[in-house]
């Protein structure tokens, strides 16, 4: 297993070096420095001098790839490359355009993220299957019927809606709970529950759609059919053998997920004002704060490949047939 | 000439599709397991329901897409060579010429919809003293000398709409019951009924708003009083943009590399799998982000390039299309790499490698045919999701160009709206009516595809 795991993250390494190319080549390549000083100076009435100096705070003067005028390694190692997207391995992501250490405020944010991602997810996970086994329960009635129908619906409608809607409703004009904010100790509920809330409804249609199918898959299957031949009720045939065999596929399906939680959510965390990971992200594309934006990217993609060698480990762990390594 | 024709990137693109639609269709109708499909698709009254509506949509999109500059009126006190004629610098579509109405007469600023009166305070000075009221509007119910008239006038017009729906339903009806009769009885044909009910609905609701957008602001005015009837029919084009032409983009390079990948295996394979993987592990709204950001860097660099601002900001929708098309092909390629990996073991395939076939030719007679419906599925799904996309992408300020009108842009400006005293909740409630009538159509004619296929795929086997 051990040796699985390795080459698993061997594997990653590769993926990581793609996306750090990638986005160099986004920020650097098709827009020199220059460009970007301009755009952040504003384009009208900067001088050279102006646009010299902001790169030279920030360091954006050095050669691209290959530095010649110094000496020794630091022909590599003094260049934008080395410097700004090689050194995110280490976890050095350089600091924003107000001077803030990225990599710490990265890890004072990641709090509140997922203060608001985890009861979501959760919560968003077990009223899905709730309902995703109600309505495979009742499969080809007018319930069913009318469920998948409302699960389309919610799935129509915009987020941004959600979120617009429920706080105009729940906090303007019942005035239940605050607007927006983020509080701390035990108080800080008050704050989450309208977030929280709004996440869950405006997921909770997609995953039902999408689980009932699992379910509806293992109904007709052969073992469902003996349990039910032995004369088991219907119910105890849902719970005790169509269940367990549907959770596999959705919480193998689901784990993938789970590390890009930390990369919380972007437009809850804007609307409700939590000083979470989305709510940075946003502030810098709106600042074109291109360093943030690509700190964030390389997180966000570290966290995927985490998810999918999670992903794996599931499978293998739920299901005993597959090996470590034997494909 | 009146007028000088404007050809939009756009435009362009989006005409090119609407032919290309039929053509393929025209194409899929020769293929025998296709025409099934389409036939089964049309027994399906949901299916043909929604295609009405979306026809709908489309057809007022395609009519936001026929460009043109007026020209302008000559002015004789100017000291100009008489022969040359001047066009407006302002780009209108034939939409527009024909909504002229709704699209000239602006209010001062905030109107309830079908007001008479604008929704904020004004104060006005009279010969008596200094006043305060709710100004009357310029254009919404200014027929109305009285103003106790104004609930009977909005009845009647309503009233008048409905009825002129109902007896065009009851006509309709009754050519449908005409065309019954003359086929056999208990014989399963295309689904009129979901096209006549769609269309009821429709009507229901569209004569008796254009009875009433005649003499007033239906869904209400914006802040610069605009009428909000006529940004949610522009924004229509925009969603269709968005949603189409990115498949433009998005479908080739899935069709291409997801083949590729999995009828070469190999180091073919590996190499487009690392690339999708590259892609995908990259949150979607960074990615785009960080695409937009370097395009709106190049697009304020490069303002030489756009005569007009509609040129700019049709360039910019066209970018984003593309920008949304390269990230978004990674979930349908996988999709046909695996069944590509699936069918390339079957016998029919086996059986044309043995005999000589070559690679490209089994790819496209054999391979291909067998795909569409994926494509076909995928398309219609990916197509609700990036008018979704698009509003997001619009709030976050990485969307189209503030200057056009789409859905993003109402909602992002209705935010704040809401929390002004009292709310301004029409151009929100508009925006919401018109894009989930839009996605939900786009998503029950994805499940009805979905179903049709699968009957079919699993009807052959």
């Amino acid at each position: 297993m051990l040796a699985y795991l390795l080459r698993r993250l061997l594997y990653a390494v590769p993926i990581l070096i793609g996306v750090n190319l990638l986005t160099f080549a986004l920020f650097f390549l098709v827009n020199t420095p220059d460009d970007m000083a301009r755009m952040q100076l504003g384009v009208k009435h900067v001088t050279a001098d102006a646009i010299h100096k902001w790169k030279a705070e920030r360091g954006y003067d050095l050669p691209l790839f290959w530095n010649a005028n110094a000496a020794g390694t630091d022909k590599l190692t003094r260049t934008i490359f080395s410097q700004k997207s090689a050194r995110m391995f280490i976890g050095d992501f350089g600091r924003a355009e107000d001077g803030r250490d990225i990599a710490r405020e990265i890890a004072t944010r990641m709090g509140p993220s997922l203060a608001i991602a985890v009861p979501t997810f959760t919560l968003t996970l077990f009223v899905a299957i709730c309902l995703a086994l109600t309505l495979a329960f009742f499969r080809a009635t007018t319930l069913d019927f009318w469920g998948v129908v409302i699960c389309v619906l919610l799935m129509s409608i915009s987020s941004l809606f959600y979120i617009i809607g429920g706080q105009f409703l729940f906090a303007k004009v019942w005035r239940l709970v605050p607007i927006s904010g983020f509080g701390e100790g035990l108080d800080n509920w008050r704050f989450l529950i309208l977030p929280v809330l709004i996440g869950v409804v405006g997921g909770v249609g997609a995953s039902t759609r999408w689980y009932r199918t699992f379910f509806l898959e293992e109904v007709n299957k052969d073992y469902v059919r003996t349990a039910r031949a032995k004369g088991l009720p219907e119910t105890r045939v849902f719970f005790r053998h169509i269940l367990r065999n549907a959770l596999i596929p959705i919480l193998t399906g689901v784990v993938a997920l789970i590390p890009l939680l930390f990369m919380g959510s972007l437009l809850t965390e804007s609307f409700f004002g939590i000083p979470g990971l989305g709510s940075y992200t946003i502030d810098a594309i709106n600042a074109q704060d291109f360093s943030v934006v690509r700190s964030m990217v390389f997180i966000g993609s570290a966290l995927y490949i985490i998810g999918l060698i999670l992903t794996d480990i599931s499978y293998t762990l739920v299901d005993p047939r597959i090996q470590f390594g034997k494909k | 000439m009146n007028f000088q024709p404007v050809l939009l990137w756009s435009d362009l693109l989006l005409w090119l599709l609407a032919f290309a639609a039929i053509g393929l269709g025209a194409c899929s109708t020769r293929a025998e397991h296709l025409r099934r499909a389409w036939a089964r698709l049309g027994r399906n009254p949901v299916a043909t329901g929604t295609t009405t509506i979306l026809c709908v949509f489309l057809l007022i999109g395609l009519l936001d897409s026929l460009h043109y500059r007026p020209r302008l009126e000559e002015n004789p006190a100017a000291n100009e060579t008489p022969n040359v004629t001047h066009y407006a610098v302002e780009v209108r579509s034939l939409l527009d010429a024909l909504l002229f109405d709704l699209r000239e007469q602006h209010e001062r600023t905030y109107s309830a919809p079908l007001a008479i009166r604008l929704s904020t305070m004004e104060t006005e000075e009279t010969p008596n003293g200094v006043t305060q009221d709710y100004p009357r509007l310029a254009y919404g119910g200014a027929h109305l000398a009285d103003e106790s008239g104004h609930a009977r006038d909005l009845l009647l017009r309503a009233a008048q709409g409905v009825v002129l729906a109902a007896l065009l339903f009851g006509l309709l009806k009754m050519a449908l019951a005409g065309h019954r009769q003359r086929r056999p009885a208990g014989a399963p044909g295309f689904a009129w009924q979901g096209v006549l009910y769609a269309l009821g609905v429709f009507l229901l609701f569209a004569l008796p708003i254009a009875f009433l957008a005649a003499d007033y602001h239906v869904f209400g005015t914006d802040k610069v009083g605009q009428d909000v009837l006529y940004q949610a029919l522009k924004s229509i084009r925009t969603a269709l943009v968005i949603g189409l032409v990115t498949t433009l983009i998005m479908v080739p390079l899935a069709i291409f590399l997801g083949i590729v990948a999995g009828y070469f295996r190999g180091w073919a394979d590996d190499l487009i799998q690392y690339v999708y993987t590259v892609l995908n592990s990259i949150p979607g709204v960074l990615l785009i982000a960080a695409a937009v950001l370097m395009m709106q860097v190049i697009i304020d660099t490069h303002s030489e390039w756009f005569a007009t601002a509609a040129e700019r900001a049709d360039l910019r929708l066209v970018a984003l299309c593309f920008i949304l098309g390269v990230t978004s092909w990674t979930g349908l390629a996988r999709l046909l790499r695996g069944e590509t990996l699936k069918l390339r073991e079957l016998d029919y395939i086996q059986a044309a490698r043995a005999f000589g076939v070559s690679s490209g030719r089994i790819i496209t007679r054999h391979l291909l045919p067998n795909l569409m419906h994926l494509v076909i599925i995928a398309l219609v799904m990916d197509f609700s999701a990036l008018v979704l996309t698009e509003a997001v992408l619009s709030y976050i300020g990485i969307g189209v160009d503030p200057a056009m009108m789409s859905f993003g842009s109402m909602i992002n400006n209705a935010r704040m709206e809401l929390s002004r005293e009292p709310a301004v909740w029409w151009s929100l409630a508009t925006a919401f009516t018109f894009m989930l009538v839009l996605v939900l159509c786009a998503n029950l004619l994805a499940d009805a595809l979905r179903n049709v296929f699968a009957d079919n795929t699993s009807g052959q086997q």
